[in-house]
């Protein structure tokens, strides 16, 4: 029991880590109605960006300030050159867009600060926490912990300002109806350069915790991926939807690669390590037939 | 009678060679409702959209002419700054935000604004003493309500932004005679109690002369006719190819094609 928890507990944390990517790609959803497939580049471009200034030997604070500076910069950059002349074109067009956007970052990146995979220190060391590990005997990673809180306190964050404020609301309209939200005076303009900020924000964070526990490199480019099952069980307009679909499929994808593999052993004979790889993709699949919009998601409204 | 809104001569082409409008030019006194009347694809929607600048999303845009609201050139404005000088849109179909709920939608109307909590409170109250039925559905997602409802949201949301003046486009699509009357007569308390000037596109043609003050029939992107509301409503080419009445009364259906009137200024 007590190694069921231990699992368990990981693996819920460590879910929380995809749910911060996934939120960066919910906010972009729900503000333009596209998936932005560059949100994977926003990541590794953010976390290069980190270390970069912190080479330059700037502490983790000021370099964390200036690598927000580049990622609003970005987000500014883009809403210009991509997105303003995108208004009230199809959905598919926008996410051609960001799918190129997804090379240019990808090969932006390296470009301003090389290629080399980097260590990057945040003060915070993957090992068990001492109290835990001796009154309860389970080992939860101190790292761990700390990121899940952050990410918990953004999403708190984001879902209230999306729910509760001026802004939050016009965010909501964008996503609706371009045009009617053009038609009574929402300024598409900032509200597109907001959010691309606020998610390269998101991609920073997501980037720091990464990168800090698996180096900064171009892998970080595949976190994306790992998001995806996230979604689509969460609902992809959903920022609460974001951290529960997170919580989920890294829950289940630790206990299905501790449980499984001996069952699976036990009848066919073999090895049947590594379900944790593919797992998660499995249950997006089920999730898809059964619930196509997500636990949270919205959904698709037609008159008939 | 000032000259309030005017637009001058405008000519509108998309995508660089379509031309849609060869040169309109009409004119809103303040407080009054003007009726745009026409066929489909005589260039109402563009009017209005050239008017509040959603050209642009269309890739639409004013070639030639100009448009002044009290004054001023208003034609190289963002719709924001339009909106935030008092003329807003109602676009035709509604388009309300079908995932945020009645009250919301309407909240978003207030953007432009930046008002106080008092205010915003107060301002959505008035609202609802225009559309009782909006206070009902006001915790419905939009995209649950019926046609009518959407109308009266969009206006309403229209109405947060506290404008001088609304370009109304199509009010009447696709709902029942009851409702349009309903939405019609709101329109014109809303121009009597608060002032509100209205431009107003309709297919409609006997209900939009029966509330305008003043009407502009286009055609092909012309203007081809216009006077008060009551002249346009007596007169006979109007009452023939507008309202489906001829000098001998109502005709059938299956006449219809039979002019006996020829379209004059189409030559």
């Amino acid at each position: 029991m007590q190694f069921f928890l231990e699992v368990l507990i990981g693996g819920l944390l460590s879910g929380v880590m995809y749910s911060l990517v996934a939120l960066g790609f919910v906010l972009i959803f729900k503000a333009s109605g596209v998936f932005n497939f560059a949100q994977g580049a926003m990541v590794f471009f953010a976390a290069l960006s980190l270390v970069g200034c912190m080479e330059k030997g700037a502490p983790l604070w000021l370099a964390f300030i200036l690598a927000f500076g580049i990622m609003t910069l970005l987000g500014i950059a883009t809403e210009k050159f991509v997105l303003r002349k995108m208004v009230n074109q199809p959905p598919i067009s926008l996410f051609m867009a960001t799918i190129g956007l997804a090379f240019f970052i990808e090969g932006l990146a390296p470009l301003l600060w090389g290629n080399a995979v980097r260590r990057l220190d945040i003060g915070l060391v993957d090992e068990p926490i001492p109290w835990i590990l001796e009154h309860w005997n389970m080992v939860i990673s101190k790292f761990d912990l700390v990121a899940a809180g952050l990410a918990l306190a953004l999403v708190a964050v984001l879902a209230l300002f999306f729910q509760y404020t001026r802004v939050g609301r016009a965010l909501r309209a964008v996503a609706d109806d371009h045009q009617a939200a053009l038609s009574i005076g929402i300024p598409l303009q900032h509200i597109w350069a907001l959010v691309w900020a606020v998610a390269g924000f998101v991609a920073l964070v997501a980037g720091m915790l990464w990168g800090a526990r698996n180096g900064v490199q171009f892998a970080l480019t595949f976190t994306a991926l790992k998001a995806l099952p996230v979604l689509i069980l969460g609902g992809f307009t959903s920022v609460p939807g974001a951290i529960v679909g997170g919580l989920i499929i890294g829950g289940t994808e630790k206990l299905a690669e501790i449980y499984i593999p001996p069952v699976m052993s036990g009848i066919f004979g073999g090895n049947f390590g590594g379900i944790e790889g593919w797992f998660p993709y499995v249950m997006a699949l089920l999730f898809l037939l059964v619930r196509p919009e997500g636990l949270f998601g919205e959904k698709h409204i037609d008159r008939v | 009678m000032s000259a309030y809104l005017s637009v001058n001569n405008i000519e509108v082409i998309y995508d660089h060679v379509i031309l849609v409008l060869k040169g309109v030019s009409l004119e809103v006194p303040q407080g009054k409702i003007v009726a745009l009347l026409g066929a489909n694809g005589a260039g109402k929607t563009t009017t209005l959209k050239a008017i509040s600048n959603l050209l642009a999303a269309e890739r639409g845009e004013v070639t030639k002419g100009d448009i002044q609201f009290k004054g001023k050139r208003v034609d190289q404005l963002t719709p924001n700054e339009l909106v935030k000088s008092g003329v807003i849109q109602v676009m035709e179909g509604r388009h309300c935000f079908a995932h945020l709920t009645i009250e919301d939608n309407l909240l978003t109307g207030a953007y432009t604004r930046k008002p106080s909590r008092a205010e915003l409170k107060r301002d959505l109250e008035r609202v609802y003493t225009y559309f009782p039925r909006l206070k009902q559905r006001r915790s419905s997602q939009a995209g649950y309500t019926s046609g009518g409802e959407q109308q009266m949201c969009a206006i309403g949301r229209a109405l947060m932004a506290n404008p001088e003046m609304i370009l109304l486009d199509e009010p009447s699509m696709g709902l029942a005679p009851q409702i349009v009357e309903e939405i019609f007569e709101i329109v014109r308390d809303l121009n009597q109690r608060e002032k509100v000037s209205f431009l107003l596109a309709e297919q409609n043609t006997m209900v939009a002369l029966r509330y305008a003050d003043f009407g502009y029939i286009l055609e092909n992107g012309r203007v081809v006719m216009e006077g008060q509301a009551e002249e346009l409503r007596n007169n006979e080419d109007v009452k023939e190819f507008y309202l489906g009445l001829s000098s001998q009364g109502r005709k059938s259906f299956r006449d219809v094609k039979h002019y006996r009137r020829r379209k004059r200024w189409l030559a």
